[in-house]
C-alpha cells in the first residue's frame, strides 16, 4: 500500500480506539472527573503516566538532540528519569494518602492559606500552558509531514479529538486512552529502532547493539562515531563538551522539575492504595526507560547513518528522504564550495542558522536559501533534530507501515500529553479557583460543569497556541522545568517532611524560588540573548540548570522566613502525622 | 532500641538517595571521566553510566523501595486503612 493510505489507516484505528474508549469510561462525578474514582490499577497507571510524561518533545526531539550533543545529552536522559526516583520516595505515597484532587490543594490545605493556594495555582497554570503549547506544534509538524494536510487543519484535528475525550472522560476518559497511546507509542518508537539496531550492528537489542561492532567490521559503533565526529569537527561523541557544573545543575533542574509537574502529580492521585502509588512510580519509570534508554542508541544509529548517506555525496544523487524533508523546510543545503557535493561538519550552515527559503531553485535543483552561508565553516548543511526519528525510518529504508506507525505514535505521544495538562489546568481552575475560593457553594454537579468548560476553554487556547506558535516555545521549556522545581517541589517536599515549616516560610520561599529563576530565564533567553554564555552566567550555570538554584533558595528563604512567625496550627501537625502513615 | 515506622523510613529513605546520587550525579556526572578509562564493551563506562546504567538503577531503586516499604507496612500496621473513607468531598 500507498505511505499516505497506510498513514491514514494508521492514525485512523488508533484515534478511533482513543474515542471508543473514551466513551466507555465517561465521567460521572467529580471524583472521576479528577482523579478517575481513585480505582486505576498500578499497572495502568504506570503506562498512563509513561504517556502522560512521554510528549511530543520526547518521542520526536530527543533522539535528535541527543545524536547532535552526543554526551552533553544524558542531562535529558538522566534528568527526566532520575526525577522519578524523587517522586516515587519522597511524594508519591505521602500525597496519594492526602486524597484530594489537585497539587493547589494539597498546599493550600497543609499551608492553610488561600494565598498559597492561590500562587500555587499560577505556577501550575503557567507550567502546563508552556508544555501544551509545545504538543500542538508536535501534532501539527505530525500532521503536516505524513498526512500532508495544512498544519492548521492538523491542529483542529488534534484539538477535536482531545476535546472529546478529555471533556467527555475527565481523568477517567484520559487515563484509559492514555494506556492505549502508550502501547502505540512504544510499540511506534521500538520497532524501528531495532530494525535500525540489527541493520547497523546486527543486535536485535538497540539498549545492546549502541555497544556492539558494526556490522562487517571489528570497531564498536560508538569507537567510529568518535572518529568521525572528530573528522568533521565535531567533539568526541562520547565526550563532555559543557562544564561539569552546568550539566550538574541542567540535570537536577530537571530531575527536581519532573518530580514537580503537576500533571505527573496528579496521576499518582487516581490509584486505590498508598503502596499503589509506589509500585506504580516504579511500573512508570519501567515503561518510561524503555523508551529513554532506547532514545540514545537510536541517536547513535541515526547520527552514524546521516554522515554515511550523506556525507561527501553529490546533492543530486542525495537520497529521496533528504529532498522530502528539505521540501518541508527541516532541512537545507548550500553549497559554499560549489562542487556539488554534500558537505556536513561542525558549526552552523547558514547564517541566522534557521533557513529562509526562497521559490527558486538552485543549480541542483536545490531549495535556494536567502541565508548568507556562514563562512566560519565548511558545514553545508542545515539539519533540524527533530528529523532524526522522523526521518530515521526512511534513511534506514525501512518498510511503509513502519513509517506510518511512526506517525501513529508520534500523534500518540503528542495527544496523550496534552490531554493530561488540559485536564490539570481544568482541574485547578473548577476546582482550586472557583470551587475552593470564589465561589464554595457551588454544588458537585456545577463543578464538574465549570471542569468541562474549563476543560474546553484550556484546548482552545491551546490550539491557538498550535496555530500560531509563539517563537519562544524552545525557550520556554527551561521556564517549566525550572519553575516546577523551585515553586512546585519545595512546598511539597517541605509541607511533607517539615512541620515546622508555617505558611509565611512557604509562600516566602515559593515566592523567591519564583521570582529568582523567571528573572534569571527572563534576563538570559529574551532580554540579553547576547551574552547568554558561560562567562556571564552566576557560577557557570545555564539558564536551563537554573530551577535547582532557585529552589535551594526557595529552601533557605522557607526555613528562615519560617522562624520568624508562629508554628502552624494542632491540626496541620495532626494532619501531617496522618500523611505520614501508610 | 525500637525505632518508629517514620524513622525507619527516614533511613531507607536517605539510604537510598545516596544510592541515587552516586550512580547518577557520581558515576554520571562527577567521576564520568575517570570510569571512561574503563569499558563494558563497546562502552566506555562513563558514558554508560550517564546514557544507560543510570537509568537502570534508577528503577532498581523503586523496587527495592516499594519491596522494603511494604514490609515496613506489614510491621507496623497489619492492615492498610482504607483510604476511601477519608474522602471528606
Amino acid at each position: 500500500m500507498e505511505l499516505q493510505s497506510l498513514t491514514y489507516l494508521f492514525v485512523g484505528i488508533s484515534f478511533t480506539l482513543y474515542i471508543g474508549i473514551a466513551i466507555w469510561s465517561r465521567a460521572r462525578s467529580t471524583n472521576d472527573f479528577y482523579i478517575a474514582g481513585k480505582g486505576v490499577s498500578p499497572v495502568a497507571n504506570g503506562m498512563a503516566t509513561a504517556a502522560d510524561w512521554m510528549s511530543a518533545a520526547s518521542f520526536i526531539s530527543m533522539a535528535g538532540l541527543i545524536a547532535f550533543l552526543g554526551k552533553d545529552g544524558s542531562v535529558y536522559l538522566m534528568g527526566w528519569t532520575g526525577g522519578y526516583v524523587l517522586l516515587a520516595l519522597l511524594l508519591a505515597p505521602y500525597l496519594r494518602k492526602f486524597g484530594k484532587y489537585t497539587v493547589p490543594d494539597f498546599i493550600g490545605t497543609r499551608y492553610y492559606s488561600k494565598a498559597a493556594r492561590l500562587v500555587a495555582i499560577i505556577c501550575l497554570i503557567f507550567i502546563s500552558f508552556t508544555y501544551v503549547a509545545g504538543q500542538m506544534r508536535g501534532v501539527g509538524i505530525v500532521f503536516s509531514r505524513f498526512l500532508e494536510v495544512d498544519i492548521n487543519t492538523g491542529v483542529i484535528i488534534g484539538m477535536l479529538i482531545v476535546f472529546f475525550y478529555a471533556v467527555l472522560g475527565g481523568m477517567k476518559g484520559i487515563t484509559y486512552t492514555q494506556v492505549a497511546q502508550y502501547c502505540v507509542l512504544i510499540f511506534a518508537y521500538m520497532v524501528p529502532a531495532i530494525f535500525i539496531s540489527l541493520l547497523i550492528t546486527n543486535n536485535p537489542i538497540p539498549q545492546l547493539g549502541f555497544g556492539d561492532k558494526l556490522i562487517g567490521s571489528s570497531t564498536y559503533l560508538l569507537d567510529k562515531l568518535d572518529q568521525l565526529s572528530i573528522e568533521l569537527g565535531f567533539n568526541a561523541y562520547t565526550d563532555n563538551t559543557k562544564s561539569n557544573i552546568d550539566i550538574f545543575f541542567i540535570t537536577a533542574a530537571l530531575m527536581f522539575g519532573t518530580a514537580g509537574l503537576p500533571h505527573v502529580i496528579v496521576r499518582f492521585f487516581t490509584v486505590p492504595k498508598v503502596s499503589d502509588a509506589r509500585k506504580s512510580a516504579g511500573y512508570a519509570l519501567v515503561f518510561i526507560a524503555l523508551l529513554y534508554t532506547t532514545a540514545p542508541a537510536v541517536a547513535a544509529f541515526a547520527k552514524i547513518n546521516f554522515i554515511d548517506s550523506v556525507q561527501k555525496v553529490e546533492y543530486e544523487s542525495a537520497p529521496d528522504w533528504f529532498k522530502n524533508w528539505e521540501n518541508i523546510g527541516l532541512i537545507a543545503w548550500k553549497d559554499k564550495n560549489e562542487d556539488g557535493l554534500i558537505d556536513y561538519s561542525s558549526g552552523n550552515a547558514l547564517e541566522g542558522i534557521k533557513p529562509k527559503y526562497t521559490n527558486e531553485q538552485g543549480k541542483y535543483g536545490e531549495r535556494n536559501v536567502a541565508n548568507r552561508p556562514d563562512d566560519s565553516n565548511k558545514n553545508e548543511v542545515y539539519i533540524d533534530n527533530d528529523i532524526m526519528v522522523l526521518a530515521n525510518p526512511e534513511i534506514a529504508q525501512l518498510p511503509n507501515w513502519v513509517i506510518a506507525l511512526v506517525a501513529a505514535g508520534a500523534l500518540a505521544a503528542a495527544l496523550s500529553t496534552a490531554a493530561g495538562l488540559l485536564l490539570v489546568i481544568s482541574a485547578s481552575i473548577s476546582h482550586d479557583l472557583m470551587k475552593q475560593m470564589l465561589m464554595p457553594k457551588i454544588t458537585e454537579k456545577q463543578e464538574l460543569f465549570f471542569a468541562r468548560c474549563a476543560a474546553a476553554v484550556a484546548i482552545f487556547i491551546a490550539g491557538l497556541f498550535g496555530i500560531y506558535p509563539p517563537g519562544f516555545v524552545a525557550q520556554v521549556v527551561a521556564f517549566a522545568f525550572g519553575l516546577a522545581a523551585s515553586t512546585i517541589f519545595p512546598a511539597l517536599f517541605l509541607g511533607i517532611f517539615y512541620k515546622r515549616l508555617n505558611k509565611e516560610g512557604a509562600i516566602a520561599g515559593m515566592l523567591a524560588g519564583l521570582l529568582a529563576t523567571s528573572s534569571y530565564i527572563i534576563y538570559f533567553k529574551f532580554l540579553n540573548p547576547t551574552i547568554n554564555n558561560a562567562e556571564y552566567w552566576i557560577l557557570g550555570i545555564s539558564p536551563e540548570g537554573f530551577g535547582f538554584l532557585g529552589m535551594i533558595l526557595n529552601f533557605g528563604v522557607a526555613l528562615i522566613v519560617s522562624n520568624f512567625y508562629s508554628n502552624p496550627p494542632k491540626e496541620i501537625y495532626q494532619m501531617i502525622d496522618e500523611i505520614r502513615k501508610p | 532500641m525500637k525505632l518508629s515506622y517514620w524513622k525507619l523510613n527516614l533511613i531507607i529513605l536517605t539510604s537510598l538517595l545516596t544510592i541515587w546520587f552516586i550512580v547518577s550525579f557520581g558515576f554520571g556526572i562527577i567521576w564520568s571521566d575517570q570510569l571512561d578509562n574503563f569499558r563494558i564493551g563497546g562502552f566506555k563506562l562513563g558514558f554508560w553510566f550517564s546514557q544507560q546504567g543510570s537509568i537502570y538503577f534508577f528503577i532498581l531503586i523503586i523496587f527495592i523501595y516499594v519491596l522494603l516499604m511494604n514490609k515496613l507496612d506489614k510491621r507496623f500496621y497489619s492492615k492498610e486503612s482504607d483510604n476511601k473513607s477519608q474522602l471528606k468531598e
